[in-house]
């Protein structure tokens, strides 16, 4: 018989993880938020807008890596195009806000500034309904979702996988971003969307906007965690490990790979819409270089840091990694390219199960020595 | 010199006395009326007489004075007749004859037709080039007076297609198309101009003749048309050759190893930079030999490129074997470090390389498209290292070790194949490989640290449309590619090229995942 669904979601996760999820959504959504307000700036318990920003703008990325873990630590599918989905779902809500700014912009035109630049006179047709939130929350999951269903169908009904299929991902995100940049493809060009004044009608910039964006993406993150491990718990998750470990085995046995990775696929390219969504307002530009190659590789880095085939590894990942790039990019920025390139090399040669793995190592050795 | 230029002339002139030119003509030079003075600038070029190049190389060049009702020449302190040649006492007050701008181009093109008589045939060729674009109606009796003359059948030709240019203001309609005819057999942009005026009523009263010159229009647009499809090949051919350099390098170590080398573009990037290095050396120590730091080069960024893919090999790629996609990590890991360490070494920005001057210029195989050496010398150069390569792989021990370590490793192991240091060499020669692609790429295009970042992916779609595991696939893809995406930028553009292409190869690998040339046989996994 089977249990009904909330008490699937509730046991997805043993009760240490629930409380875990618990205090960080406490912290998210009450402390910051409080810290960040009562206190004055020069405080010692002031939190900054830097690192409320800082911090929202790594969970969208934590997101991003919580979508890339659920293809490529349970599908093992490895992706290097997760920054098209990203993107897409940023430049989606970026229409929206585009449209928010009304006549604030420095051409003072019904028009996008970009637009009144290029001496157009209306919108182009996919901006239709851009100024509706609804329409526009749609397309943020739905553009990711089209081109990873159309993309996914077609690479995997010809079973094109492991290096092929990273590369092809690769390449589609490449040409997506020459693409952008073209001034005629209607979302800005080189500089993308930015200049954003309002969402919803509140100041974009105002610190209550900001949090409530940051509470969002906190909730955000908890929920998809949740989901996460409840996906990969339920029957769906063990056949797709399946389909990781043994392809062909599983085929033999009866299942078809081609919708188990699809479906996997397209819920993963929908999280990274959704994060792109959320990053969009609270960093405030979204621009083509979103899209390059190199983007979506590191996404990958920030997954094997923590640790693939486990749900806390990304968001690890993703908090470490960044956290020391924004540290490197302002003391040492020529070096954070040599230690971005040699924590791949590291992580490959020496963490293949990243810091979880090496956390779970240290404890088995304690137990080992207690016994 | 010009001086004694024209004492030179002026000498010759008075030896032949009977030649002597129309006093009348000659003063009509002096003219008031500009008109006037082109007139009889015509009509002494006309007769083609060796004194008119005396009398017209004096005007333009301020020598020429009236002085009472004479033409005379002027120079230094002695003083001719322009009509004889014959000295005559100095003129008490001689007055200069204005030239403008219009007398000094129609000078110069009425010098330039006297040329067409000089006994030098380079002199002669020279002038029936640059008449070409310049030919007036005026001109017709002249150009036929030298078509008579003329022995050689390279300036004949010329000379018969400045004649049609000029004819082609004749009254006569017969002369007319005559001269269309023979103008419709050229393929130059510049006659093309000539003639469309012709396809105008307006311009052209007789329909005959108007019909023959939008025939001729439509013909020559053909030719056009045609060159530029030959010029946009040969660029593709040239982009190929490139993509080949490129792909050549990861046919082997991604190819015939199984390694994905995401450096792969970096150590592009380091056989340029080598070839940078050479060239500042040959500046700094050799730089009369400057022209020879390319050859020089050559080597030196097979080995530099090769020490860094040893390196790579040693270090980190050995670890990760059968473990594709981490070394995928954790060679773009090593490609990071790479640019960077350029960026260090050599700053962030482009460095200048420059061609050597044996490699500027072209070759002109029709009037709109020229070959330049650049691209044919990169394209002889890939042939030359795709022999190598073949030779080394089929030809050499160290080929038929890496074909054996490829094909069953343990049994190569067993029969005495160093298996672990033909993996080193293997991937050493990839890369070196890779380095020769980057002296061919710092010849066309920007050398900096970022450079191997743009071909990665380029090169990588070659392997994957080429198919793994010999040489063939990869050159063919690499040809079909560039020469597919250069013709197709000509009439899309170069962003919608790039991703129709791309397109194409994902549809092509529906169609066939194991690329054109297939491995046979079974593979699972």
């Amino acid at each position: 018989m089977r249990k009904p669904l909330t008490i699937r979601i509730l046991s997805a996760l043993d009760k240490k993880s629930w409380l875990a999820l618990g205090v960080f959504l406490a912290l998210a959504l009450v402390v910051v938020p409080v810290l960040h307000l009562t206190f004055p700036e020069d405080s010692a318990f002031h939190v900054s807008t830097y690192a409320i920003t800082l911090i929202g703008k790594i969970m969208c990325y934590a997101l991003v890596a919580v979508a890339m873990d659920l293809i490529w630590g349970y599908g093992g599918i490895l992706s290097l195009g997760h920054g098209l989905f990203f993107a897409l779902g940023g430049y989606a809500f970026g229409l929206y806000l585009m449209r928010q700014i009304g006549r604030d912009g420095s051409y003072g035109a019904d028009l996008p500034d970009f637009m009144v630049f290029l001496d157009w006179k209306e919108l182009p047709w996919f901006w239709v309904g851009s100024d509706s939130f609804g329409w526009v929350a749609l397309l943020v999951m739905a553009v990711p979702a089209l081109v990873a269903f159309v993309f996914g169908y077609f690479a995997f009904r010809s079973r094109i996988k492991g290096v092929y299929f990273s590369i092809i991902t690769q390449a589609l995100t490449y040409a997506a971003m020459l693409l952008f940049f073209r001034n005629e493809t209607g979302f800005g060009g080189n500089n993308g969307f930015t200049d954003f004044k309002r969402v919803l009608g509140y100041t974009i910039t105002a610190p209550e906007t900001r949090l409530v964006l940051f509470g969002l993406t906190a909730v955000m993150l908890a929920a998809t965690l949740v989901f996460a491990a409840w996906l990969v718990k339920s029957k769906f998750g063990r056949v797709l490990t399946a389909i990781r470990d043994a392809e062909n085995r599983v085929m033999f046995i009866g299942y078809n790979p081609l919708w188990y990775k699809l479906t996997i696929w397209v819920i993963s390219a929908v999280l990274c819409g959704i994060a792109g969504a959320l990053y969009v307002p609270q960093v405030g530009i979204i621009n083509p270089s979103e899209m390059s190659p190199a983007n979506s590789i590191e996404i990958a880095i920030w997954v094997a840091v923590g640790g693939r085939g486990t749900l806390i590894g990304p968001v690890i990942g993703a908090f470490v990694v960044n956290l020391a790039k924004s540290w490197f990019t302002v003391s040492f920025p020529e070096y954070w390219l040599f230690f971005l390139g040699l924590l791949f090399i590291v992580v490959t040669l020496m963490l293949p199960q990243g810091l979880v793995g090496l956390w779970k190592k240290i404890q088995a050795k304690k137990g080992a020595e207690a016994c | 010199m010009k001086k004694t230029l024209i004492a030179l002339l002026l000498s010759l002139g008075s030896l032949s006395t009977q030649a002597a030119l129309d006093p009348g003509r000659v003063r009509q030079l002096a003219a008031e009326d500009s008109s006037d003075k082109v007139a009889a600038i015509q009509q002494i070029t006309e007769n083609a007489d060796p004194d008119a190049v005396r009398v017209l190389t004096a005007m333009s060049e301020d020598s020429l004075y009236l002085a009472g009702d004479q033409a005379v020449i002027i120079t230094d302190d002695s003083a001719f007749d322009a009509a004889t040649g014959d000295a005559i006492k100095m003129p008490a007050n001689p007055e200069s004859i204005t030239v403008n701008n219009r007398i000094r181009g129609e000078l110069a093109s009425a010098l330039a037709a006297l040329k067409l008589f000089d006994a030098d045939r380079e002199v002669r060729l020279a002038s029936a080039e640059e008449l070409q674009s310049k030919v007036s109606a005026g001109m017709a009796p002249l150009l036929k007076k030298a078509l008579a003359q003329e022995a050689d059948a390279r300036i004949k030709g010329l000379l018969t297609l400045a004649y049609a240019q000029a004819n082609l203001g004749n009254a006569d309609p017969a002369a007319r198309l005559d001269a269309v005819r023979a103008l419709a057999e050229t393929s130059s942009p510049v006659i093309k101009s000539v003639l469309l005026p012709l396809t105008d009523k307006a311009n052209e009263p007789d329909d005959k003749v108007r019909y023959e010159a939008i025939a001729a229009v439509k013909a020559i647009d053909g030719r056009l048309a045609m060159a530029e499809n030959v010029g946009q090949a040969f660029s593709g051919l040239s982009l190929g050759s490139i993509l080949l350099l490129g792909a050549l390098g990861l046919a082997i170590t991604y190819g015939v190893m199984g390694i994905i080398n995401m450096a792969h573009g970096e150590l592009l990037m380091v056989g340029a930079y080598a070839t940078y290095g050479m060239q500042t050396l040959f500046r700094a120590y050799f730089p009369d030999a400057i022209d020879w730091y390319l050859p020089a080069a050559i080597p030196v960024a097979f080995f530099a490129a090769a020490m860094v893919g040893v390196l790579m090999e040693r270090t980190v790629i050995r670890w990760l074997y059968g473990r594709t996609l981490e070394t995928l990590l954790a060679t773009w890991g090593l490609s990071l470090v790479l640019i960077q360490s350029a960026r260090v070494l050599f700053g962030a920005q482009n460095v200048e390389v420059a061609n050597p001057s044996w490699m500027s210029g072209g070759i002109e195989v029709l009037p709109n498209l020229i070959l330049p050496w650049n691209r044919i010398i990169i394209v002889g150069f890939a042939v030359f290292v795709l022999l190598l390569v073949w030779l080394l792989m089929n030809k050499t021990r160290l080929g038929m070790f890496v074909r054996a370590v490829t094909q069953n490793r343990p049994m190569a192991g067993c029969v005495g194949v160093p298996t672990s240091r033909i993996d080193t060499m293997a991937f050493a020669l990839g890369a070196g490989i890779a380095g020769l692609g980057g002296v061919a790429l710092s010849q066309i295009s920007n050398v900096g640290p970022d450079m191997g970042q743009g071909y990665i992916v380029d090169s990588f779609m070659v392997v994957v449309v080429g198919g793994v595991g010999q040489l063939a696939g990869a050159v063919w893809a690499a040809l079909g590619l560039g020469i597919f995406s250069k013709l197709l930028e000509g009439w899309a553009g170069a962003v919608i090229a790039k991703i129709s292409i791309l397109v194409c190869i994902i549809i092509f690998i529906q169609k066939r995942p194991q690329g054109i040339f297939a491995l046979k046989g079974r593979f699972v996994e």
